[in-house]
């Protein structure tokens, strides 16, 4: 299958048949958290597989590394088949399977300044399936009408362009689903009450969408709120939030603190983690009202174990791949991330969702540096 | 003589830099050897030494037969005296690496200023607080009084004004750290031993593995593990290409050998997620970036293997850590003459004559490989080593004719 023809699939977007594995209609139809986890196995990795092909014919260095690993076409008939890739190769390789006329986006990363960054590229009908999918998962968290929309970061993010950073991305790509789309922090990351205050009196009543980086939140919200002792009344708020446990880990905080904390400082009763990473925008992993993350039908997490990559089986530690339906441009339907984690359970969630369900618990640990060299270093 | 200026770094053992004394001693002077002998057996008494093999296998190098069988191999063809003050600057991710690199300033007569790095290792402790508590013995003042320790942060400022007083530099760190360091400007007669950055391989012979009883086997694999996996494949003597001399019979002796050596890691060896992670990562990137991968093998994530259907010239810029090796058949040693430049500094062997092997590289005038050595020795280190006569090259000859 050849890049062009991938392209055909907007026909299918009403649900229209198409004989095509990689349309994504049937995707967008169907009830994200419908399938049990052995019927998507099977539909998914229809798909992968579909995908698998598309990008070996499409990216010559994706072939070369299925040849060298040497993984055939055949016998991918389980999404635990079907080949990953590091997630870090993206940081080292510019990895597409569109010629480079066709892109039409580029993602980066958001390393902490030093760290090289991830280069996705995206073209338009990869962008376009991303917000398809990432629409579909949305309504059904948010529900089909868009909402008044507190983000919970400066405006100065976005205006500070280095390409799409992935925290600028983020913020854009929510604030589809939002209206009257406000800043809750000026530019110094300050709390901006006359900001909020207008416009929690605008929307008095409603229900509202608030959307941000999850350390943000605690840092420069809810310490702020705190710290001057005010409390909002946004009982009617939804809080979406990812970004990643690490800093609030170095301050215990965990999950339960940091919903009961929001809770005291704005009445928020429901607060949603999200799971998911610039690699494979679109299909993220939300978290239901019993604080598991869910894959929904587009995506998939399989735990593997570090020390000889097989599967591992539910509450076992390992490192998380995550798959994804949506990656056209760019070979990354299947990464294994640097995340550990493990499955929690599958279709048996007392939420009701079926599927996968899982937790995050943080990054692998970086190792010593032994050897002969770096002698002159900084430390001493 | 110029005096040695002070200086803001911190003294782990000995006095303050200003009063140390110069005047060098021969090399295998007596005070040394009695000095070297009474810290190998205070190292092998310590405690702690049982929890850092590394410290063991220092005070075992130390000991006074040891030292004896070196002071012969030395000769006496020359009168000698130590050069006078040798700096080391030692590196900061091999533990003991400053104590050999101290014995070696000390064996050959020098005072030596060494600068120990600072990167929480319990051996440089170790080994500094028995130094201290010997240069604490008046039996030994006079290599006391010869001898500082010392730690600050990177200055070239500091590195430059002890440069200027030295008559002999040990730059241990890879290239960038040499060539930084050879910027400053030192004594006219420094002598600097520079350590650059390094490869070096292994040569298996198929026969000879295959043939292997399961002992001779065993001690094989163990010896692979300690050249490899004690310092993560990261040591300038680690192998990262194994060469298996016999074509015919090489896929056997591979499915004898890799199995083995995983086994014996599923034992001995703490894989870390992280490297599990970098050596895969490191393989998708050998795919995109060596043409000569023909196929790769994974014993889980312990071994990794890449296949060469042909050896590249530029071989040596293709390296494994943590357990990631490159691998070529061949029936014709001759086969490195193709390869092997400058850089190549240790091939460990089994299996293999190793004298005809030295006989080759010098018939050939191959412009690397200074050490071959069995496999299992790849990181003991010696008054030879990188190529050079380190005692030999650390004093200076009273010549009389």
């Amino acid at each position: 299958m050849t890049a062009h023809a991938l392209t055909d699939t907007n026909a299918a977007e009403d649900g229209a048949a198409d004989p095509s594995p990689l349309a994504i209609g049937p995707w967008l139809a169907a009830d994200p958290y419908g399938m049990t986890a052995a019927e998507k196995d099977a539909a998914l990795s229809a798909v992968l597989r579909a995908l698998t092909q598309h990008h070996r014919a499409a990216c010559p260095d994706y072939a070369r590394i299925l040849d060298l690993l040497g993984t055939g076409e055949n016998g991918m008939t389980h999404l635990a088949d079907v080949p990953f890739l590091p997630v870090r190769l993206f940081k080292a390789f510019d990895l597409l399977s569109v010629p480079r006329d066709e892109v039409f986006k580029t993602m980066t990363s958001s390393g902490t300044s030093g760290q090289s960054v991830s280069r996705i590229y995206l073209d338009r009908e990869t962008a376009a399936l991303q917000g398809k999918v990432l629409a579909r998962l949305m309504g059904d968290l948010l529900g089909p009408k868009r909402l008044p929309m507190l983000v919970i970061d400066s405006p100065a993010v976005l205006r500070d362009r280095n390409a799409f950073s992935a925290r600028g991305a983020g913020i854009l790509g929510f604030s589809l689903f939002g209206k009257d789309v406000t800043y809750a922090l000026d530019d110094e990351m300050r709390l901006n009450l006359p900001a909020i205050e207008a416009f929690l009196a605008r929307h008095a009543g409603e229900r509202i969408f608030l959307f941000g980086f999850t350390f943000m939140i605690w840092q420069h919200f809810h310490r702020a709120l705190e710290a001057s002792g005010i409390r909002l009344p946004i009982d009617n708020g939804i809080l979406l939030h990812g970004g990643g446990w690490k800093k609030l880990q170095d301050e215990a905080v965990d999950n339960a603190e940091f919903r009961a904390a929001l809770g005291r400082s704005t009445g928020i009763s429901r607060v949603v983690n999200y799971y998911g990473m610039v690699e494979q925008t679109g299909s993220i992993f939300l978290e239901c009202e019993h604080g598991h993350l869910h894959a929904p039908i587009q995506a998939e997490v399989i735990i593997r174990d570090p020390l000889t990559f097989r599967c591992m089986e539910v509450g076992e530690t390992g490192l998380i791949e995550v798959l994804s339906l949506l990656p056209r441009s760019y070979p990354g339907h299947a990464l294994l991330t640097e995340d550990l984690g493990r499955i929690e359970g599958v279709d048996d969630c007392p939420c009701g969702r079926h599927g996968t369900y899982f937790s995050v618990a943080g990054r692998i640990a970086k190792a010593e540096v032994r050897g002969c060299s770096d002698t002159y270093e900084a430390r001493s | 003589m110029k005096p040695v200026p002070d200086l803001p770094v911190t003294l782990r053992v000995g006095g303050p830099l200003r009063t140390i004394e110069r005047r060098p001693l021969p090399p295998y002077a007596p005070e040394v050897l009695a000095f070297l002998t009474a810290l190998s057996k205070r190292l092998l008494t310590a405690p702690q030494t049982r929890l850092h093999p590394d410290i063991a296998a220092f005070a075992y190098w130390c000991r006074p037969a040891n030292l004896a069988r070196l002071q012969r191999a030395f000769g006496a063809a020359h009168a000698r005296l130590g050069r006078g003050l040798a700096l080391h600057i030692a590196p900061a991710n091999v533990p003991v690496n400053f104590a050999f690199s101290f014995a070696f300033g000390l064996l050959a007569g020098n005072a030596n200023i060494v600068r120990i790095p600072d990167a929480g290792h319990p051996q440089a402790e170790v080994i500094c607080d028995a130094l201290a508590a010997l240069f604490a013995d008046p039996a030994h003042r006079r290599v006391a009084a010869m001898n500082r320790l010392i730690r600050y942060p990177r200055s070239d400022a500091i590195t430059g004004s002890l440069s200027q007083i030295a008559q002999a530099r040990l730059l241990w760190g890879g290239d960038e750290t040499v060539s930084r360091l050879r910027a400053l400007p030192v004594h006219p007669r420094c002598v600097d031993i520079a350590f650059a950055d390094r490869y070096s391989f292994c040569i298996l012979d198929a026969d000879a593995v295959l043939e292997a009883s399961d002992t001779v086997l065993a001690s094989l694999v163990k010896g692979f593990y300690d050249d490899v996996f004690l310092l993560d494949q990261n040591a300038c003597s680690s192998p990262h290409l194994v060469l298996w001399q016999g074509t015919a019979k090489a896929k056997a002796a591979q499915a004898r050998f890799w199995p083995a050596m995983t086994a014996y890691l599923e034992k001995s060896y703490a894989l870390a997620p992280v490297h599990a992670v970098d050596k895969f990562v490191h393989l998708c990137a050998t795919a995109i970036a060596l043409p000569e991968a023909a196929a790769s093998q994974r014993h889980d994530n312990f071994v990794y293997r890449v296949v060469l259907d042909r050896l590249p010239a530029d071989i040596e810029r293709h390296r494994g850590r943590n357990g990631f090796f490159y691998e070529h058949a061949t029936d014709d040693l001759t086969c490195l003459a193709g390869i092997v430049e400058e850089r190549y500094q240790t091939v460990t062997t089994f299996g293999i004559d190793r004298d005809a092997l030295v006989q080759s590289i010098i018939a050939q005038g191959l412009s690397g490989i200074d050490r071959v050595v069995p496999v299992g020795k790849a990181l003991d280190i010696g008054v030879i080593w990188d190529g050079y006569d380190l005692i030999g090259e650390l004093s200076r000859i009273v010549h009389t004719a």
